[in-house]
């Protein structure tokens, strides 16, 4: 009855139950972001490694940047975390979970974890990025979580098209959108709830998912466990986390996280002049062309001759066309060798052998998506600090 | 020997029932160690903004000119948008403490 088997799944579920619950309070080190207040606390959650804290509660953790180097894929136990509100499940049972599927429908439903995970599966690779991410270097700076690039990943997520679901549910003529909750709520019942609304069209697309897993294990608790949503090639503030409330409307949903928060200028670029208000906004929506150098940090002191330069590109969708790469401060572009193509919406590794020679250089880096786009040599703003995507530069010494 | 074969068999059951994987998930943040600074007005501070969230929202905002008006804005907004309920006659050494302290 008992095999070595078991016991190893034993010590794991043990394992599994210790370091779910660590209560000791941990700050590991201090790593110091390159801008002003930016010294940040290591911190050690359950399910996770030491990450970057930004804030305890409700918790934020940002990736350490090295962790991108490894591989287009970011390991469950290293992805960020963002929250916005303080009341968080965490005594969720999963055996009671259920997703409610209710509104302009002619069957509204009541799904457990089990009734989803018997639905045909799918899988995507797709960047989950935060809306804010790399807020911290914007000049002049504003309000909001102060992060540098860590603030992205990329998953492996399984689970079910919302498409698949919505025509169980059996949408009505007239529906216009299609709102999302999450477990996760207010401590004041007069703070906004976190709700979030994509059109019908996007939400039927069949790209959008309802996933449980992630790289292949079930989505850690502060990822979202046991279900959260994936909107590829959108900011993550879509991507609804322990979603258990899927609503559709006739209507164009007008609660604060939609008409308020998350807005971008309705200009050209999404940007106004920095330090100025926008006319019009708009909701934020696909991700802004960004690439990163991963193998070298500013600041390197490496050896001079032969180095292969390496990084990750990404955009909203296109996919990823080229990534060129400049030694010398920009003045002159070299096309890097891409890597393996894990779709249109997930990280595209690439690498360069360049050659350096003794003395400082200014290493650039410039992705081009397939509808053309590419990423501006000087950096872009609008009042909340969204869409960074400014060619990025990292400064060595060769010697 | 005997103790090592009983944790054994217990730990094989429950893996062979599963029911260890059912249970609720029961997830323990760490300790909450950020803490407001010291400074006139920081017992209204606490009073009001830790009810919704951890004093490292605070800490960690940027260094900006003027200070007063940012936090004049922020402490608004808490009101304003998320409900906070702070007296009225509180915003005045909130933001004072705030625009002194951070």
């Amino acid at each position: 009855m008992l095999d070595r088997r078991d016991l190893l799944k034993g010590a794991g579920l043990t394992a599994l139950a210790a370091t779910l619950n660590a209560t000791r309070a941990s700050a590991l080190d201090t790593v110091t972001l390159p801008f002003a207040n930016g010294e940040r606390p290591l911190v050690k959650y359950p399910q996770k490694r030491p990450m970057i804290g930004l804030t305890s509660r409700p918790p934020q953790l940002e990736t350490p940047f090295a962790i991108f180097n490894d591989g287009p894929i970011t390991p469950n136990n290293a992805f960020f975390v963002r929250y916005h509100l303080s009341d968080l499940p965490y005594d969720l049972d999963p055996d009671k979970f259920t997703l409610e599927v209710k509104g302009k429908v002619d069957k509204p439903l009541k799904l457990s974890l089990k009734d989803i995970r018997k639905m045909k599966a799918t899988e995507i690779v797709a960047v989950a990025q935060c809306s804010g991410n790399s807020r911290g270097f914007f000049e002049p700076r504003v309000a909001g979580g102060q992060l540098a690039n860590g603030a992205m990943g990329c998953a492996r997520w399984r689970g079910v098209p919302l498409k698949a679901v919505l025509e169980m549910a059996g949408v009505q003529s007239g529906a216009k959108q299609v709102t999302f909750n999450g477990m996760d709520g207010p401590v004041s019942d007069k703070t906004p709830d976190f709700v979030k609304a994509l059109d019908i069209d996007h939400a039927n697309d069949g790209e959008v998912m309802l996933a449980y897993g992630m790289n292949g294990e079930d989505l850690p608790f502060l990822n979202g466990f046991p279900l959260r949503l994936i909107v590829p090639g959108y900011y993550g503030t879509y991507w609804v986390k322990h979603l258990n409330e899927i609503t559709i409307i006739d209507n164009v949903y007008d609660g604060f996280w939609m008409k308020s928060a998350y807005r971008i200028p309705d200009t050209p670029n999404n940007a106004v002049e920095p330090g100025t208000a926008p006319k019009a906004t708009i909701p934020i929506n696909r991700f802004t062309i960004r690439s990163f150098i991963t193998s070298v940090p500013d600041g390197a002191k490496l050896k001079a001759g032969a180095v292969t330069l390496r990084g990750i590109a990404f955009d909203g969708g296109k996919g990823i066309r080229e990534v060129q790469v400049s030694t010398d401060g920009g003045k002159s572009w070299v096309n890097a060798k891409l890597g393996k193509d894990l779709g249109k919406y997930a990280f595209r590794e690439w690498k360069l052998p360049v050659k350096l020679a003794a003395g400082s250089h200014e290493l650039k880096v410039r992705a081009t998506g397939h509808g053309g786009e590419t990423q501006p040599d000087t950096p872009r703003w609008n009042p909340a600090g969204y869409l960074r995507n400014v060619v990025e530069t990292v400064r060595v010494t060769a010697a | 020997m005997q103790r090592t074969v009983l944790l054994a068999v217990s730990l094989g059951l429950a893996a062979a029932m599963g029911s260890a994987l059912a249970a609720p998930v029961n997830y323990k943040t760490p300790d909450e160690v950020a803490a407001f600074k010291p400074g006139p007005g920081l017992e209204v501070v606490k009073g009001n903004c830790s009810a919704c969230h951890s004093a490292d929202y605070i800490k960690t905002q940027p260094p900006m000119k003027d200070r007063k008006g940012f936090w004049q804005a922020e402490v608004t907004k808490m009101i304003k948008v998320y409900g906070a309920p702070i007296d009225d006659a509180d915003v005045g050494k909130i933001v004072d403490y705030l625009a002194a302290t951070y």
